[in-house]
């Protein structure tokens, strides 16, 4: 679904990206963990064409994405952080979305799932930190689209909205679409990640299953085997 | 892109700013007005205000909008549309929506004063229409500065600097360089050295179409002949175009490239 | 005592009447059919005082000398048509009249000031109401005196300076009244040299080639209530001693070198309720002193005042300045001339107690002035913020203007 090949990128002196090579086939859920500043999600804007990579070819559904927009009907991306334009209404976000993309979605699903009927008509300014990612969430779930990117979706969620974002995961899962999550939250992964993608410093560490990283480090659980790996590298 | 001019310029239309801009330009109107009591007298007076204030206010209103709109951007850059096309629209939206609230709030003092009724019409729609251009120009160079610099203070610094500089400062120079080389010939440079600050050419084409008497009386000779002939107005009309679509092609083009 | 005195009037007219004839004053008939048929032949057979009455035609004739004291009269406008050959009328002798004639056609020479009516050492004439079109010199006054030139129309083509002449020209003449002219696209319109005691009033004269008014060498004389309109560079009075101008217009005098009124080496004239719009220079003082400005408006000229060289003691009192570009300007630093009462529309002072007079002196000299004499190419940055500014920060704290050229009682509200 998604190929990466030769990525580059460095922000300054700051070398980012030293040639990632990536391959995710069509379905499932993919993780991408690393330290921070180790890359994760510059390498998701690279994707999505946010950013521009220096070097390196992407490619969606076998097409290349450069200078590209269309590909992006097939995305949904959940941003790191919720920014919204202050002035505009819950519900004027939800609909000047569904108007840019000229797709129908299906928002009220969605909206009833996260509770947030009593928000619709407020202004995108007043809203908590939580309720603005769960307006975040909406969007990124109510289109049908094959791929679909997170950044760090948890951040912010109470423990319901977080059982609820786990269960729309796993269904939209068994509809075959491809995820690409980043989270700090090890706990997350282990519950719904099926392959982990290890950034570290710019290169990607390790592909494969949760277990074959654990078989990989030695340790007992994922949160220990990041820090050995970490640590590792340090020492070396 | 036309769904995105839609949506930035209802954002504006709903912003506390526009309307403050509006009404600015229509207090200005009625006052200039009241004190000068004589349309054509009025028009006059405009002049200073078009050709300093509106490059401020499209400047700082610029950089402004351009720092709000980034979570806009941000979000925008997410959906499947076409990059140009999001900062088109934008660009467009706010010089739009600020080239509204100077005609609307200029425009009604005006014709409620008998304007289409008296023969300043065409001086008047001369000084919207540099008005205008100026908006434009000044909103290319303000998102120019704008995307260059992540740093917001940065960014506001560098535009009022800019603004200072093409209202204030080029014109030192350009007095300074005037008295230093007086004794060469000028008018070649004095030309050039207008047509490359939009402020002044703007300035200078007023100048020739309101109070010509005192230009023309002596270096005015060369101007006339440059600016009053048609061939003339047509070429500072491609100047100031040059002047707009200019800073606007390097902002899309650097849009294009960055990383957001 | 209205009544006897209109009767006595009255009696005076019809004694006149009476006795004129007893001159033996008769009427020769000038026309195609006549007896007579060209004014030449008419002037031969005229006796002193007689009257040619001129019918309506075309008379092909020029180097007509009058050299008797007769009356031309036209009726309905005979055409006097000169061929270009030369010069049309000279009159030699007094009590000479000319009236309702249309005279065209004057020769046009480079050595010979070819004129359609010149009156050469004769006084009392009177050249009425004619009308004159392709000339050279139209009325050429030379060293005569005590005439009237009145109510004609002068209308030329004239397009270089080189080949065309004056509208009326005075030449070493004195006690001569000039009224109610109209002249167009001449050279200059009224021109007079060495000559005194001269009334010029309520004349148009527009579109002139070089002056609407240009006068040397003449004092003691009037010029009022005339307009002076589009002249290619406006009204020159230069030379001149005790001259009083009131309620001229002048108006569009616009270009390079141009001018409502030029003033060069003028001492002791009065300048007063004159009108000075939409001029490049209002008035162009060089060198002249002892003038009184009063009562003037200046509405939209580039300069007001343009004030070269030495000019001592002159006063501009009461006047109004209304949206010049620049209301005075000097070339030195040095003042001595006195500015009171007058209302400058970019005075930006207040009045607090009410008494009509700006409670702040008023500065009416710009540094930008000072800079655009010095290098005129600066004229440029007019109206740029940059020059405001510093024109600001000259106007709080004056470096390079006089000091004391100040207006100490600048009016709140327009004068006139």
């Amino acid at each position: 679904m998604i190929q990466i090949e030769k990525i580059y990128k460095r922000f300054g002196r700051n070398e980012v990206l030293k040639g990632v090579d990536l391959n995710i086939p069509e379905g499932g859920i993919y993780a991408v963990l690393g330290p921070n500043g180790s890359g994760k999600t510059t390498l998701i804007k690279c994707v999505l064409g946010l950013m521009i990579p220096d070097q390196g070819d992407i490619k969606v559904a076998d097409k290349p994405i450069s200078k590209q927009w269309k590909y992006r009907e097939e995305i949904n991306y959940l941003p790191q952080i919720a920014n919204f334009p202050g002035n505009i209404r819950v519900r004027e976000l939800i609909h000047m979305i569904n108007d840019l993309r000229k797709k129908a979605g299906d928002e009220s699903y969605l909206v009833s799932l996260f509770k947030l009927e009593p928000f619709l008509e407020k202004k995108l300014a007043n809203l908590s930190g939580g309720t603005k990612q769960k307006v975040n969430l909406v969007l990124a779930f109510m289109f049908d689209s094959p791929v679909i990117v997170l950044d760090e979706p948890t951040s912010g969620l109470d423990p319901a909205s977080l059982i609820a974002l786990k269960k729309l995961i796993q269904k939209e899962k068994e509809a075959g679409k491809t995820f690409l999550i980043t989270t700090h939250i090890m706990q997350f992964v282990e519950e719904v990640a099926d392959q982990i993608i290890y950034l570290l410093e710019g290169k990607i560490y390790y592909t494969g299953t949760l277990s074959g990283l654990l078989e990989k480090t030695g340790q007992k659980d994922l949160e220990h085997a990041i820090a050995a790996i970490t640590s590792e590298k340090r020492h070396a | 892109m036309l769904k995105i001019l839609k949506y930035s310029f209802k954002d504006l239309i709903r912003s506390r700013w526009s309307y403050v801009y509006f009404l600015f330009y229509l207090l200005l109107g009625f006052v200039l007005l009241f004190l000068n009591n004589d349309l054509s007298k009025a028009v006059i007076t405009l002049m200073n205000i078009i050709v300093v204030l509106v490059p401020l206010i499209a400047t700082i209103f610029g950089i402004m909008y351009y720092y709000n709109s980034r979570e806009f951007i941000e979000l925008l850059l997410a959906q499947p549309l076409k990059r140009s096309s999001i900062f088109l629209g934008l660009y467009l939206g706010v010089a739009g929506s600020l080239t509204l609230s100077l005609v609307l709030g200029l425009g009604l003092p005006f014709a409620l004063y008998g304007l289409f009724k008296s023969g300043d019409i065409l001086n008047f729609s001369l000084l919207i229409v540099i008005g205008a251009f100026l908006t434009f120009i000044f909103n290319g160079l303000a998102f120019n500065i704008g995307i260059a610099n992540e740093n917001r203070i940065k960014g506001f610094g560098y535009a009022v600097l800019l603004w200072l500089f093409l209202a204030v400062i080029y014109d030192g120079l350009f007095l300074l360089a005037l008295i230093v080389f007086e004794e060469y010939p000028l008018d070649t440079f004095s030309l050039a050295a207008t047509v490359f600050n939009p402020i002044d050419l703007s300035r200078i084409l007023i100048l020739l179409e309101l109070d010509i008497s005192a230009l023309l009386g002596y270096t005015g000779a060369i101007f006339k002949a440059f600016f009053g002939t048609r061939i003339g107005i047509i070429s500072a009309t491609i100047m100031l175009l040059i002047w707009t679509l200019v800073p606007l092609w390097s902002f899309i083009r650097r849009a294009n490239k960055k990383d957001f | 005592m209205i009544q006897i005195s209109k009767h006595s009037i009255y009696f005076l007219i019809v004694a006149l009447l009476m006795i004129l004839p007893q001159c033996q004053a008769g009427i020769i008939e000038v026309c195609d059919r006549c007896e007579v048929k060209t004014i030449k032949q008419g002037i031969a057979q005229a006796e002193d005082q007689d009257t040619l009455l001129i019918k309506k035609g075309v008379y092909k004739e020029f180097n007509i000398l009058i050299d008797k004291p007769i009356s031309l009269i036209g009726d309905d406008f005979p055409i006097v048509d000169g061929q270009e050959k030369g010069e049309i009328f000279r009159i030699v002798s007094d009590n000479v009249r000319i009236q309702g004639l249309a005279i065209v056609n004057v020769g046009v020479s480079y050595t010979t000031d070819y004129a359609a009516i010149r009156v050469v050492r004769s006084s009392n004439f009177q050249i009425e109401e004619n009308r004159f079109e392709n000339l050279f010199f139209g009325i050429f006054l030379e060293k005569s005196s005590k005439g009237i030139v009145k109510g004609n129309r002068i209308m030329g083509i004239a397009r270089d300076e080189y080949n065309s002449g004056n509208g009326v020209h005075l030449w070493y003449s004195n006690n001569i009244l000039v009224t109610d002219n109209q002249i167009e696209g001449v050279r200059d319109g009224i021109y007079l040299e060495f000559s005194d005691t001269i009334r010029i009033r309520g004349n148009e004269s527009r579109k002139n080639l070089r002056y609407g008014l240009h006068f040397m060498f003449s004092n003691n004389n009037q010029y009022t209530d005339n307009l002076f309109e589009n002249n290619g560079a406006g009204v020159a009075v230069m030379f001149s001693r005790q001259i009083r101008m009131t309620g001229n217009r002048f108006r569009k005098n616009w270009g390079p070198a141009s001018y409502g009124m030029l003033l060069k080496e003028i001492n002791d004239a009065e300048i007063i309720d004159n009108l000075f719009e939409e001029n490049t220079v209002g008035i162009n003082i060089e060198g002249s002193n002892r003038i009184t400005y009063q009562g003037n408006r200046f509405v939209s000229n580039g300069w007001a005042v343009k004030v070269l060289g030495a000019c001592y003691t002159n006063r501009f009192l009461g006047n109004d300045f209304l949206y010049n570009s620049f209301d005075l300007s000097y070339n030195s630093n040095i003042n001595d001339n006195l500015f009171e009462g007058n209302y400058w529309s970019n005075y930006s002072g207040y009045d607090l107690d009410m008494d009509g007079i700006g409670d702040v002196p008023h500065r009416p000299v710009k540094l930008f002035s000072y800079i655009v004499n010095r290098t005129p190419e600066t004229l440029i940055l007019l109206r740029s913020l940059f020059m405001d500014l510093i024109d600001f920060s000259e106007r709080v704290s004056p470096v390079f203007t006089p000091d004391n050229l100040v207006d100490a009682k600048p009016k709140m509200r327009v004068v006139q």
